[in-house]
């Protein structure tokens, strides 16, 4: 048997590092009514948005915290000892240049601009409250793409934004979504025009600096007919000893045959509670794809969901969680058929090592009277040491005949005949470990851009590293 | 039927029967049972207390999802009268199951009715069958170390509760240690008079190396009148013992039923049960197997045939509390018209029960566009070196099947019915037992023939 060790902390410390914080708008501590007119007067927001904010924190306060079927931990949370609007400006810079030494130096040390440079056709940065950097190549927005902050979005394009902003995820879905309306700063607003095909993926990279802070980005996609896009996001927050909150809201609209393609790399650092929020809406023959990966963060809580409103609508969630000691990812997927002939594909697969706890919670719908439609759902969990835990909490509700759903889950551990056949060949113990758990991932991260695939293989190798003895 | 004629190898002490017609919410339990000890006494004062406290179910409660809990209404239900002679001889006339059994028991309303006791051999080696309420006072050391022992806890613990307030008969069985009891033991439960309620209770021990087999019968003896069992049965299976449960709920379409199962195994021993689901209006079935020792297993196999507007609601949980221990579950569920059917099931793998084997596989054969599976599989996996799955589908018959049925000139709806009999019978069939399979396919078609 394994003996306890616990898994290396290198790969992690890579955003533990923070600047003096210079924030000229600051909301103060605890979440009231004035910290909602606070935020909504740095903004300038719209009455409507004023007005949604305030009923959102109505709905906040009214919801209780889900603890009946979730994490006892969320009851660390003190939502008064947080920090909900910081920032040093309302406005992005188009150029790395204007951007503020500091915050500047920050998303280098992350590497982002040379990212930028290398692979990705836009970039927005967001520093706690603000976005402090967007960009989209010329190329790119001459096609019609609009690729900025959700302020500037629903201030310059109120058009299409207000359509469907909280269409996919109303304000009370639960009470994470309704603090973030009550409170949302930052995130990205992308339009994608009819047939355009973005060749590049743009990406977005958030970053919290302060401690006792909560981060509430609000993303809103529209893919319009028959077009493409591929959207990255990334995450680090240096080590507190406080909570840090980070509670987003993300939703997708994927109009007639329009693919979204959502990639999520989260590496917050251990003490950031992660709930949120992302759902998709695939109209007819559209397709929403979820790439989840969840290595970072205390707890994560975050079951990306596709409603599959129009025939042939397809949606599909990848995952993939590691949870280390301290650590519960609590992940999964949500799939709502609504239309004949809609499929959906989930696949998790996680890895517990020390303490770490993975979770996956499913959800699959398929009502009355539809027909040919189809879920497929596999879970696999991967427990390295005695002391891991995993649990798996799929619900699937099916009516009529027309259509199947099939569920498989299973649980192992590294085969010791494996190890063993490795070290013959001269590999050591941690190496074959490493090498077998890549294995176990193998065909998920594959899936990922490449870039994504490479760093997320090498991350596991060095989490690896120590675990194992 | 056998034994017609048999004596009872004791006297039986005429319990008195509760008044007619009085709600079993006014809480009169002492008229229930008159005659037992003080300490059974205050269990069910404590027992109605706890009921009262505890709050009704709430379908937003994770073990309640998908439930209709609106159905869990008793305010109409009461204690039955004393039957007639003629009522009584009616039911036991109609109480066929199994022809040889090891020794029989036949309750209606809580009142038993008959007693077919066991042979002079199994009497001598030691073994017991004995209406409940005589275990309270014969063996009553036995009785307290495991009655109810172990807290309900998948969802029903104010149910279990109204049966520990309510409890005034059932069947005690004791197997003593190396004792084999070959044919099986035969329970009948019969819901009779109007909104009548029973708390059947079974409460098995089978001590070391013991060998047993259980069946019980859930049935009622008018199709239109509506009644209520909340039944509660603790199955104890001693180190290297083997049993098996078998239970056909068959209750009219109009009952309401909760059952509440737990069955404890200890080291190198097995248990089987089979729960054959054909009755009620709403019928919820708990199952917990605890596996205490290293070397136990446990087998849990349900079928379900569900139509009209039938809800049926089965929770499990395979907890696996010993390292070196094995669970297997099937459970298959047939759903026509606009029935409904929820499965919640757990695997729950405790910090060091490592080298644990546990399976958990639900099948939903969806017969008509209204009919509903909700499948909850659920795994809690807290020790490594563990080989753990779970499985759940649901779809409809093959078109293929169908098609090559139909054209050897079986009629459709004989097609239909033997394609979804030999989609039962995979789970029916895990029960190495002729006499009990046969009866539970009989079943089965009778309820495929009142279509």
């Amino acid at each position: 048997m394994a003996k306890e060790a616990s898994p290396l902390e290198i790969e992690r410390n890579i955003g533990n590092f923070a600047y003096p914080e210079t924030h000229t708008h600051d909301a103060g501590v605890g979440l009231t009514e004035k910290t909602i007119h606070f935020i909504s007067d740095i903004k300038e927001d719209p009455d409507w948005v004023r007005e949604f904010r305030l009923n959102a924190y109505k709905t906040f306060m009214s919801k209780p915290m889900p603890t009946h079927w979730a994490s006892k931990d969320l009851e660390a949370i003190v939502f008064d000892n947080i920090r909900y609007y910081l920032s040093g400006g309302v406005q992005a810079k188009r150029n790395w240049e204007d951007v503020p030494d500091d915050v500047k130096r920050t998303f280098e040390r992350l590497g982002i601009p040379e990212q930028e440079r290398k692979f990705l056709a836009g970039v927005e940065a967001q520093f706690d409250s603000e976005a402090v950097y967007s960009n989209i190549k010329k190329a790119v927005g001459e096609q019609g793409v609009i690729f900025v902050g959700s302020r500037e979005g629903l201030k310059d394009h109120p058009e299409i934004f207000r359509k469907w902003f909280g269409k996919v995820i109303p304000t009370g879905d639960n009470k994470f979504s309704a603090l973030n309306s009550a409170v949302f700063s930052g995130g990205s607003f992308i339009y994608v025009p009819p047939g355009v095909k973005v060749k590049h993926p743009l990406q977005a990279y958030f970053r919290i600096n302060a401690e006792n802070f909560g981060q509430f980005e609000r993303t809103l996609i529209i893919c319009d007919e028959g077009s493409e896009l591929t959207y990255m996001e990334g995450c680090t927050a240096p080590k507190f000893n406080t909570a840090t909150l980070h509670s987003a809201v993300v939703e997708l609209v994927a109009l007639k045959g329009a693919k979204i393609q959502y990639i999520t790399v989260q590496n917050w650092s251990s003490n950031v509670f992660n709930l949120v929020t992302k759902r998709g809406l695939a109209h007819e023959d559209a397709e929403v794809k979820w790439i989840d990966c969840n290595i970072g963060s205390r707890l994560t809580m975050k079951y990306p969901g596709v409603i599959m409103k129009g025939r042939r609508a397809r949606g599909e969630v990848l995952s993939i969680a590691l949870a280390g000691d301290g650590q519960h990812q609590d992940t999964g997927a949500k799939m709502v058929h609504a239309a004949d002939e809609t499929t959906s594909n989930i696949i998790s697969k996680s890895i517990s090592i020390g303490e770490g706890r993975a979770t996956y919670r499913g959800l699959v719908q398929i009502p009355k009277h539809l027909k040919n439609c189809k879920n497929n759902t596999e879970c696999d969990a991967l427990l390295i040491n005695s002391t891991s835990r995993t649990d798996t909490y799929p619900a699937i509700t099916v009516r009529g005949t027309g259509n199947s759903v099939q569920h498989e889950a299973s649980v192992s551990q590294v085969s010791a005949e494996q190890i063993f056949y490795m070290q013959q060949r001269g590999l050591t113990e941690a190496q074959a470990m490493s090498l077998s758990v890549n294995g176990f991932v193998n065909d998920l991260v594959r899936q990922f851009p490449m870039e994504y695939s490479v760093e997320l293989k090498r991350l596991i190798e060095l989490e690896m590293e120590g675990s194992v003895g | 039927m056998t034994n017609q004629t048999a004596v009872l190898d004791e006297t039986m002490e005429e319990t008195e029967s509760p008044p007619a017609s009085r709600a079993i919410l006014s809480g009169a339990f002492e008229a229930r049972s008159p005659d037992l000890p003080a300490w059974f006494r205050e269990q069910q004062h404590a027992g109605w207390k706890k009921f009262e406290a505890l709050p009704y179910p709430n379908r937003k409660d994770q073990p309640w999802r998908f439930s209709s809990v609106n159905a869990l209404n008793f305010s109409s239900y009461n204690f039955g009268a004393p039957l007639s002679q003629a009522e009584r001889d009616e039911i036991l006339e109609r109480s066929t199951g199994l022809d040889e059994v090891a020794g029989r028991l036949i309750f209606a309303d809580d009142q038993l009715l008959r007693r077919d006791p066991l042979s002079q051999k199994l009497l001598a080696a030691g073994v017991i069958l004995k209406p409940l309420e005589r275990a309270i006072l014969e063996h009553d050391d036995l009785f307290r170390r495991h009655f109810m022992a172990q807290p309900a806890t998948l969802g029903s613990a104010k149910f279990a509760a109204l049966h520990e307030a309510f409890v005034a008969s059932g069947t005690f069985v004791y197997v003593p240690k190396g004792v084999e009891v070959e044919l099986p033991i035969e329970i009948f439960h019969w819901l009779h008079g109007e909104n009548a309620s029973v708390f059947p209770h079974t409460l098995l021990i089978a001590d070391e190396l013991a060998k047993v087999t259980v069946i019980e019968h859930f049935r009622s003896a008018h199709s239109d009148r509506a009644g209520f069992a909340c039944g509660v049965n603790d199955l104890v299976v001693g180190k290297g013992a083997k049993l098996n449960y078998v239970c056909t709920q068959n209750w009219n379409e109009k009952a309401l039923a909760i059952q509440i199962n737990s069955t404890s195994v200890e080291r190198d021993a097995s248990a089987l049960s089979l729960n054959v689901n054909l009755g009620g209006a709403y019928s919820r079935f708990e199952s917990l197997s605890r596996l205490t020792g290293e070397g136990a297993r446990s087998d849990m196999l349900a079928v379900c045939v569900a139509d009209n507007a039938q809800e049926f609601d089965a929770r499990t949980l395979q907890d696996h509390a010993s390292p070196h221990t094995t669970s297997d579950l099937l459970y298959k569920n047939a759903l026509n018209d606009r029935a409904r059917n929820t499965f919640g099931g757990l695997i729950r793998v405790e910090p060091h029960a490592h080298f644990t084997d546990a399976y958990q596989t639900v099948r939903n054969l969806l017969l008509s566009d209204d009919a509903e599976a909700n499948s909850m599989p659920g795994l809690e996996i807290l020790a490594d070196n563990v080989k753990c799955s779970h499985g759940a589908t649901s779809g409809q018959l093959g078109e293929d099947e169908m098609f090559y049925l139909l054209s050897r000139g079986i009629p459709a709806a004989v097609a239909k019915q033997l394609l979804v009999s030999g989609f039962l019978n995979e789970a029916v069939d895990r029960l190495d037992h002729q006499a009990i399979t046969a009866l539970v396919h009989d079943l089965i078609e009778q309820k495929f023939a009142r279509r």
